[in-house]
């Protein structure tokens, strides 16, 4: 399914599980539809260039990056792979250890984590929210719903110094010193914790939203809560799942300042993005490193973007029109 | 054959942990799934909550009054040096002539980017719906959205990179100017004020895809016979657009508006991957940042970050509130 049809699909707001409604018809307008086209051709080719540019940049050699636009490669093709094994496998420039590719692996590891265990813990907030309830259920809600304006600027000083130290209240621990410092639990859970308000938020328009029948015959049927949550809840809302989930996996693969605040320390804790704004400091002398490097971080998401793009399309509208 | 070993120590650990966290939790539901009667219920609310209450309450809720308070400390907020300050973190935010510029600069970004990303997703909205080929363009605009912050910074770095005019250029925007005959362009990255809108060009960039996605959505739900009825009355093209359209739309309008401005507010990667803050391009998220990590001054850094979080409150309650009025109206 395209943009366009998904985003039909979510304008329509409720939940949409097998994702069948048809686009609409509509009918072309005649009105200068000939400068229209032109405009959107013209702003396309605009928008794709630095990208195009970019990726041709990391398939030439460094000598030719380094003294000739990557435009003169249509009069002059020459074009190689070497970059990427280089960038990935051997490393230089700033790269710390032999390449790219153990931090893609962090990356990786930051990122399944973060986004499998937010997944699961907002579900279970958001279906005990809505539908096992209690008295200040609402209120609960309202409050969980209302951190999102807590920017998570807020929470890195104090966050930081609780990993490293634990916390005490006048001399008597708390809070264990867990000996997370510097490591790849770290920063994980920070993605976790800092992503709690938008997931029960998503998750709790949808779930609440699920046929009340289903859940009431359940209960008649003589199943606790926990047992629905499992084999009913859970399963009716994968389509809200996926969304959330691809939204908060690029959320975190993109993520720079989470990662270079709890993994400054160490390198081996270090997503990619870390390592690849640390080698934008050798721009112009590294082109054929930099290019290929900052492909590798753009190709993940864009393969998950692509793929899943009617998804993230709905978890964007879900986010920002359905509130 | 060390980068196989520990490349599948890291996925060993990722299984590790989200298996670890499965299996408790299966583990608690099962013993809670024998329960029955009069604590069934207050059982499976404690165990359903209970995470995500915990998680936001140290992750947020606490560190959150903790950085207010730390923003009264002063330059060592944390150890055996603690010293209050009152508000003199603020009256530095204020008054210091870097910071102040800061801030300025910061609301420049606020203004700009939200309502330049929002008209030009807008006309892009308007447009590709009447074309063929329609979704390979909107595809290409809205490819940005997925792009990280970081590596946006490298393209348009290199977009923006200088060469000394006698050399070939290897920046695409200088062989441009210079094809149109502006022979001795600017090293653009190091002029004021012209570098803070080049860096803005890269915000644009992103968020315009979002805006027109989002708009185009609420377009199309506006119902066809309201169109159809303002058409036989003579409405159409800008005026239909003006006193039909936007109108129906304004709520999802403020929204994307207020959306983007928040992701602006915190907007940090960019200035602290092209130019670290310097040569007049800080902002306020990275100056906190800077404050924090590079100054080790924890109080200063604090209080901006107060000054951030102040900024992005009107902004969210005001989205909040329209969407409420809209969907109980």
């Amino acid at each position: 399914m395209s943009v366009d049809e998904a985003v039909v699909v979510a304008a329509e707001g409720a939940p949409d599980p097998a994702g069948v409604h048809a686009g609409v018809q509509r009918k072309p307008v005649k009105t200068h539809q000939g400068l229209a086209t032109l405009v959107i051709v013209v702003m396309s080719i605009l928008w794709a260039l630095p990208v195009l540019g970019f990726f041709i940049t990391s398939l030439r050699s460094k000598a030719a990056a380094d003294d000739t636009g990557w435009w003169t490669v249509f009069v002059h093709p020459s074009l190689t792979f070497s970059n990427y094994i280089n960038v990935l496998f051997h490393g230089g420039a700033n790269i710390q250890g032999g390449g790219l590719f153990p931090y893609a692996m962090n990356s990786l590891a930051i990122a399944i984590p973060a986004t499998i265990i937010p997944i699961i813990v907002a579900s279970m907030a958001a279906y005990s929210l809505s539908w096992v309830r209690f008295k200040s259920a609402d209120t609960v809600y309202f409050i969980i719903f209302g951190l999102q304006v807590v920017p998570l600027q807020m929470s890195l000083v104090p966050l930081l110094q609780l990993y490293s130290h634990g916390a005490h209240i006048g001399g008597f621990p708390i809070f264990p010193n867990l000996n997370l410092h510097g490591s790849i639990a770290e920063v994980w859970i920070s993605h976790t914790m800092f992503s709690m308000p938008l997931a029960v938020f998503l998750l709790y328009n949808f779930i609440a939203q699920l046929p009340n029948e289903l859940i009431e015959a359940a209960r008649v049927d003589g199943a606790g809560y926990l047992y629905i949550y499992r084999r009913v809840v859970m399963p009716l809302s994968l389509p809200a799942i996926a969304s959330f989930a691809i939204f908060q996996f690029l959320w975190v693969w993109n993520d720079l300042l989470i990662g270079l605040t709890f993994s400054a320390k160490s390198a081996s804790a270090q997503p990619i993005t870390v390592q690849l704004q640390q080698l934008s400091g050798t721009f112009g002398s590294h082109l054929d490193l930099l290019t290929a490097g900052g492909f590798v971080t753009i190709i993940i998401p864009m393969i998950v973007f692509f793929s899943l793009q009617r998804y993230f399309v709905r978890g964007l509208l879900a986010g920002s029109v359905k509130g | 054959m060390h980068l196989l070993t520990t490349s599948l120590d890291k996925l060993l650990s990722v299984i590790e942990a989200v298996g670890g966290f499965v299996a408790i939790l299966a583990f608690l539901f099962w013993v809670a799934g024998k329960v029955r009667g009069r604590f069934e219920k207050p059982l499976a609310n404690v165990l359903l909550l209970g995470p995500a209450v915990i998680l936001l309450l140290i992750g947020l809720v606490i560190p959150a009054i903790r950085t207010i308070f730390l923003s009264f400390r002063g330059q060592y907020a944390i150890g055996p040096n603690v010293k209050y300050v009152g508000f003199a973190n603020y009256k530095w935010a204020f008054t210091d002539p870097h910071t102040l510029h800061t801030l300025l600069r910061t609301a420049e970004w606020l203004v700009i980017v939200p309502v330049v990303s929002t008209v030009m997703g807008m006309i892009f909205s308007i447009l590709v719906d009447r074309m063929r080929f329609q979704v390979i363009a909107k595809s290409l605009i809205f490819m940005p959205t997925a792009i990280s912050f970081v590596g946006a910074s490298l393209i348009w770095q290199y977009v923006y990179q200088y060469r000394s005019p006698g050399l070939p250029q290897i920046g695409l925007l200088s062989e441009v100017v210079m094809k149109l005959g502006w022979s001795h362009p600017p090293n653009w990255l190091l002029s004021s004020p012209l570098n803070t809108f080049l860096l803005m060009v890269i915000l644009v960039w992103i968020e315009t895809g979002f805006a027109m996605v989002i708009l185009g959505a609420a377009i199309r739900s506006v119902p066809d016979d309201v169109i159809e009825a303002a058409r036989v009355d003579g409405a159409k093209g800008w005026r239909l657009f003006r006193s039909v359209q936007l109108p129906m739309i304004s709520t999802t309008v403020t929204v994307v508006l207020i959306t983007i401005m928040t992701a602006t507010l915190k907007i940090f990667d960019i200035v602290y991957t092209i130019t670290g803050g310097d040569f007049k391009t800080d902002t306020l998220s990275n100056e906190m940042y800077t404050q924090i990590f590079e100054s080790f001054n924890t109080g200063r850094g604090s209080a901006l970050a107060v000054i951030l979080f102040m900024a992005v409150v009107p902004l969210v309650t005001v989205s909040i509130f329209r969407l409420r009025r809209e969907r109980y109206a």
